[in-house]
């Protein structure tokens, strides 16, 4: 291999480097910088809508990893099941969202939070009402359009890129 | 007196700055030269053809994002043709459009890994790979927005995709389609025709045509020997036959040919994005399949042009809920059995040079 | 005598050590010493900062700036966090050689200070071998390498340390000859002299020489693109692979007071050292060996490594004919032309490119595969 292009090459290399000297870098400072997630995010817990919930247990048969148990009883004057134990054991859960996919009755949802991480293992299993939705436990878009509409836009590095460039 | 020597033995992996993953190579050296390598793999293995056995065909899904995990639409898209082909599920034009768009989105951002990872291998320290990882992370933007994950998509479903794709996804794949090529131009500028780059590079772990044909290589592993074998073109799946896009090839088969076709091959994806984001036509994105597939008894293969190669799903159905038996072909297992041939009698820095160039997966390899 | 050369007198008009000082020669030697600590110490600090942080805004990346205002605390950080750590030598290791190691590579490195110039006259010692003094204490620190290499008992380590020897050695014979090149301008050896003699900066003069000794002295201080011995993507982090706490705080301050070093040389001998309008000497110092050492993460950040047959195959084929060329171009212009330097600087410029040029459509880069 000769030295065939007399350092021309290596001349358009550093030129490149130095440009982005003075771009904007890309770098998010995350606790203080937060980006508005994608309104589909698969977050890193499951809600559960008990009124709708029938105990069909359908998302606890599709769920790939096992990690959905759900125990009835028998309502003999309402003629329906009773939801007894609802239980997720998120530490074991791909948050692949074919449980939310599969319900039948629109009973469960991705949550929309992703700073879900726990200190302690029994933390990661929850039960019941653990699951609920509430202030802090937005439902995520996913599978759910009309939810989604409501969620704020997704922050894209594409849009943030381009608006700092001429 | 004679002198006593005995060979050096290295052990390069599985924990090792670029062996990508846990890959091991026991290498016999003579002073820097090596003289013997032993490529060593398994620590990754997961059992997922197993696992895969156990799971309902929808199940199986979220195990094939975790096969190549920096391609996993390709994976998707491979396995939900292989249903589909099993269990004959119809799939809707637009599912299909927005299938390829997913495809050659993922080949980009797959492909930016790889000449990332060989830039970062030749010791161009960091500045490449970060520059290309910005890149992909636009494009991982897009996925989850479109899937909600930005690694494993789980997006794809036998006869469609899981969702309709959201209102403001074509607009930013419109302003991603006007941006990318420029950037492209821009890595070629920083390294494409660099003096240090090409003496490291050219002629450096050749991969003759006959060796790549007989290893059963495919990818730009194959293109880079210069054999125009393309699956989208020799046996064009889902909609690829519609499109209009070259294939990229190399002359020789040295690292940096395989670089360089993976760079084309992003542009070439470009074409063909632009050309489908054009013709998307409207409908459903999925036909009516019922929740639990039971193909009927038999047996199906189909391969797609995945980033890394030919990835191929062997499906075997007993009409039941879950395959029996679900073989993966993996490209970058079949790449990766050149590596010794190749790395014969080069030194170390190119060892590791070759062996980045080849773009392995470990989740693929050891499944 | 060259016109270059000033008058001996009139460097012994302005000393800064007043003759009176109390204590004479030993309070000199004193504050030097601690001056000199201090300002590679602080200096170090400073490289460790500017790299990082330039090296960031390279990548589009932020760079440090945790530890108080624009991360310029983050090497203190750093300093703080790798003296708590653990340290592991391991059981197979020697382990006189592998604590001795970073103390014989850091200190020879102090030493060169001695003869460096922050301004006129303030040098610890203004030794007439001056540049001789620095040539033979840099390659101390390769000892220290290796040993670092041997006593690890890892053969990544082993590995590192002995390219890091065959680098040394090799690129010991061009930088040499370049400098060389200066010391026929000055007719000094002196680095104050050298300095002095600087009416126009000798990266004018002496452009081809400027060219062989930074690529040489990258060389020789495995910056990138020569950083073989610690090549992080080959074999982990070479010689140092098995260091941890504070022998590798001392082996990461080597690295960086190497760069140091030769920052100051090129400085001394090609930038005009010291000199400059309006700013102090000290400033002017400074300043320039930031802006080296700016170009040399610069270059770090571009470019790819080169391989171990590569990087010889330069010193020996490309750097080595041209710095013997140089000199006898230089020996020639001071011997036929002594008084004329102002058309010499266009002259010396075309040489350089010329030779450039034509070396490399001659030479040929490594050996390639070896049949085994």
């Amino acid at each position: 291999m000769k030295f065939e292009r007399y350092g021309i090459g290596i001349a358009k290399g550093l030129r490149v480097t130095f440009k982005h000297l003075f771009r904007r870098p890309v770098t998010v400072q995350y606790p203080e910088q937060k980006l508005h997630m994608s309104r589909r995010i698969r977050g890193n817990e499951l809600i559960w809508d008990k009124d709708k919930c029938t105990g069909c247990a359908t998302c606890a048969k599709t769920c790939p990893q096992g990690v959905i148990q759900v125990i009835t009883s028998v309502d003999a004057v309402e003629n329906k099941y009773v939801v007894e134990k609802f239980e997720v054991d998120t530490g074991y859960c791909i948050s692949c969202g074919l449980c939310i996919e599969a319900c039948p009755y629109e009973a469960l949802y991705m949550g929309y939070a992703y700073e879900r991480a726990k200190y302690r293992r029994e933390d990661v299993i929850q039960t019941n009402e653990q699951l609920l939705p509430s202030a802090d436990r937005l439902r995520s878009g996913y599978m759910y359009p009309e939810i989604a509409a409501q969620l704020p836009r997704q922050t894209l590095l594409l849009e943030r890129i381009t608006e700092e460039e001429e | 007196m004679t002198l006593k020597t005995e060979p050096f033995v290295l052990n390069v992996g599985p924990q090792h700055p670029s062996t990508h993953g846990v890959f091991r190579m026991r290498a016999t050296l003579d002073g820097e030269v090596v003289v013997d390598i032993e490529p060593i793999f398994g620590y990754l293995h997961r059992g997922i053809e197993k696992l895969a056995e156990e799971r309902t065909y929808t199940g199986v899904i979220p195990l094939t994002d975790r096969l190549d995990y920096l391609s996993s639409m390709a994976n998707n898209l491979g396995y939900c043709l292989a249903v589909e082909k099993l269990a004959g599920i119809p799939v809707p034009e637009r599912a299909q459009y927005i299938r390829v768009i997913m495809a050659e989105l993922q080949r980009i951002a797959s492909h930016l890994i790889a000449v990332g990872a060989f830039l970062n291998d030749c010791g161009a320290f960091m500045t490449p790979i970060v520059y290309m990882i910005r890149e992909r992370e636009k494009i991982l933007d897009l996925f989850d927005m479109v899937c909600g994950q930005r690694l494993t998509y789980n997006y794809m479903r036998p006869g469609g995709v899981s969702q309709e794709i959201p209102d403001e996804f074509l607009p930013a794949l419109d302003k991603f389609l006007k941006q990318m090529p420029g950037w492209i131009d821009e890595y070629d500028q920083l390294l494409k025709e660099n003096e240090i780059l090409l003496a490291r590079s050219k002629g450096v772990g050749t991969l003759s045509q006959e060796l790549a044909i007989s290893i059963s290589a495919s990818g730009p592993v194959l293109r880079g020997s210069g054999i125009k074998w393309d699956i989208r073109r020799a046996d064009p799946y889902s909609i690829y036959e519609r499109f209009e896009f070259d294939i990229p090839t190399g002359t020789v088969g040295d690292c940096y040919d395989r670089y360089r076709v993976r760079v084309e091959e992003m542009r070439q994806s470009l074409r063909i994005l632009e050309q489908a984001r054009q013709q998307i036509p409207g409908g459903e994105f999925r036909s009516k399949v019922p929740h639990l597939i039971r193909p009927p008894v038999g047996e199906t293969y189909a391969h797609i042009e995945a980033p890394k190669g030919e990835l191929g799903f062997y499906l075997v159905s007993d009409n039941s809920i879950a395959p029996y038996r679900c073989h993966v072909r993996a490209p970058s297992l079949l790449n990766v059995t050149a590596l010794r041939d190749l790395m014969i009698g080069w030194k170390i820095a190119d060892l590791i040079l070759i062996f980045g160039s080849m773009d392995i997966c470990m989740g693929e390899i050891d499944r | 005598m060259m016109i270059f050369n000033p008058d001996p007198s009139s460097v012994r008009q302005m000393p800064t050590l007043a003759p009176d000082w109390p204590g004479g020669f030993w309070w000199h030697w004193l504050l030097f010493t601690v001056i000199i600590i201090a300002f590679v110490l602080l200096l170090v600090m400073g490289y460790i900062w500017l790299e990082r942080r330039a090296m960031g805004r390279m990548q589009a990346r932020l760079g440090p700036n945790r530890a108080g205002p624009f991360g310029l605390l983050q090497p203190v950080a750093d300093a703080l966090k790798v003296m708590l750590k653990e340290d592991i030598v391991p059981v197979n290791a020697d382990k006189i050689v592998h604590l001795l190691a970073p103390i014989i590579a850091f200190a020879p490195v102090l030493i060169i200070f001695a003869v460096v110039p922050f301004a006129n006259g303030a040098l610890l010692a203004d030794l007439n071998i001056g540049i001789v003094f620095v040539v033979a204490i840099s390659s101390i620190s390769t000892l220290g390498v290796f040993m670092a290499g041997w006593g690890s008992s890892n053969k990544y380590s082993l590995l590192g340390a002995m390219r890091n020897v065959a680098s040394v050695v090799s690129y010991e014979i061009p930088v040499v000859l370049s400098i060389a090149g200066v010391v026929l301008i000055t007719g000094s050896l002196s680095m104050n002299q050298i300095v002095l003699a600087q009416e126009i900066p000798f990266i004018l003069l002496q452009p081809l020489g400027f060219l062989i000794f930074f690529i040489g002295g990258c060389a020789e201080i495995n910056r990138s693109p020569f950083d073989l011995l610690e090549a992080d993507s080959e074999i982990v982090a070479g010689f140092h692979t098995e260091y941890s706490g504070m022998k590798f705080a001392m082996f990461y301050l080597v690295e960086y007071a190497e760069a140091l070093v030769i920052s100051a040389l090129i400085t001394t001998l090609f930038l005009g050292g010291w000199r400059g309008p309006i700013l102090p000497p000290w400033l002017w110092f400074l300043v320039k060996v930031m802006v080296v050492f700016f170009v040399m993460v610069w270059t770090r950040t571009t470019l790819p490594r080169v391989r171990i047959d590569q990087l010889m195959a330069l010193a020996w084929k490309f750097l080595f004919p041209l710095a013997l060329l140089n000199l006898f171009i230089t020996g020639i212009e001071i011997l036929a032309w002594p008084t004329a330097i102002a058309w010499l600087i266009p002259v010396n410029i075309a040489v350089m490119v010329i030779l450039v040029l034509l070396w490399s459509k001659l030479f040929k880069l490594g050996w390639g595969r070896v049949e085994v």
